[in-house]
């Protein structure tokens, strides 16, 4: 399943990166501590967190993810919508909390 | 092929941190390292990185590489570590509310640095600086043809 599909299932606002929507999503990781992710999450996985600084932008880029999901309608800080713009990382916006957000994509990507 | 540059790190600046390691993953592409080796040598520096920006006044990143490795030592002048037997344990962290906040701070930056370099070495003086040094070695898949699957294997 692609970014643009889980977008449209679960009526994403993408905060930018709309151009990478192609990407195939291989899974998910949840997590607000930036080396817990590093140390778990995987290539091709979306990342679900309520962190918005731009420091997740680094950590999505080193790790190959598909894209940041933010949680909660929590909107990214300004430098870090530019430099997610700037490395390809598409950030989404989801108006659920997490719990809701990794049940709905778990569930769309595994069946 | 040899390639060798040093960057400098600036302590307590979060806004920067992870430029270092950002400017030396697009290096090691460029210079057609296989995608495994290049993930790791990224994130074993993001992690060195991030502790000169948490813990340091400031640092220093070298990157050494060739065609068999890559080297990552990072050095700085900041609190030390007292005990590294303690600094090792995952979740064990010593940082400041305000670190843990931005999603630093996991206890974990130690551990993933071992985890994903093949060698690793570490000394540090308390009130002097941190030194950590690690190797990624440069595995061609062409020594591998019945296994081209086993760099993915690496998580």
């Amino acid at each position: 399943m692609d970014l643009a599909a889980i977008v449209k299932a679960l009526n994403l606002k993408v905060g930018c990166g709309g151009n990478a929507l192609n990407r195939e999503v291989k899974g998910g990781y949840v997590g607000d501590l930036l080396s817990d992710v590093i140390a778990n999450s995987q290539e091709g996985h979306v990342w679900i967190t309520r962190q918005i600084h731009q420091n997740i932008v680094a950590v999505a880029s080193l790790k190959d993810l598909a894209a940041i999901i933010l949680v909660q309608g929590s909107e990214p800080a300004p430098d870090t919508l530019e430099k997610a713009t700037r490395e390809g990382i598409p950030i989404l916006i989801a108006t659920d909390p997490g719990f809701e957000v990794a049940g709905k994509i778990y569930k769309l990507i595994s069946t | 092929m040899s390639y060798d540059k040093t960057f400098s790190v600036e302590g307590g600046n979060f806004q920067a941190a992870g430029n270092v390691s950002s400017e030396i993953k697009g290096i090691l592409k460029e210079l057609g390292l296989p995608r495994d080796t290049v993930r790791r040598a990224a994130i074993v520096c993001y992690e060195s990185e991030i502790n000169i920006v948490s813990y340091a006044k400031k640092g220093q990143i070298v990157l050494h590489a060739d065609d068999q490795s890559v080297e990552i030592e990072a050095k700085d002048e900041g609190s030390g570590i007292p005990d590294i037997e303690l600094a090792m344990k995952e979740g064990y962290s010593t940082a400041t509310a305000q670190v843990r906040e931005m999603g630093f701070g996991a206890g974990m930056g130690l551990s993933n640095m071992k985890r994903y370099a093949d060698d690793f070495f570490i000394s540090s003086e308390v009130g002097v600086g941190t030194y950590v040094k690690m190797v990624v070695f440069n595995l061609d898949l062409k020594l591998h043809p019945d296994h081209p699957q086993w760099v993915d294997t690496y998580t």
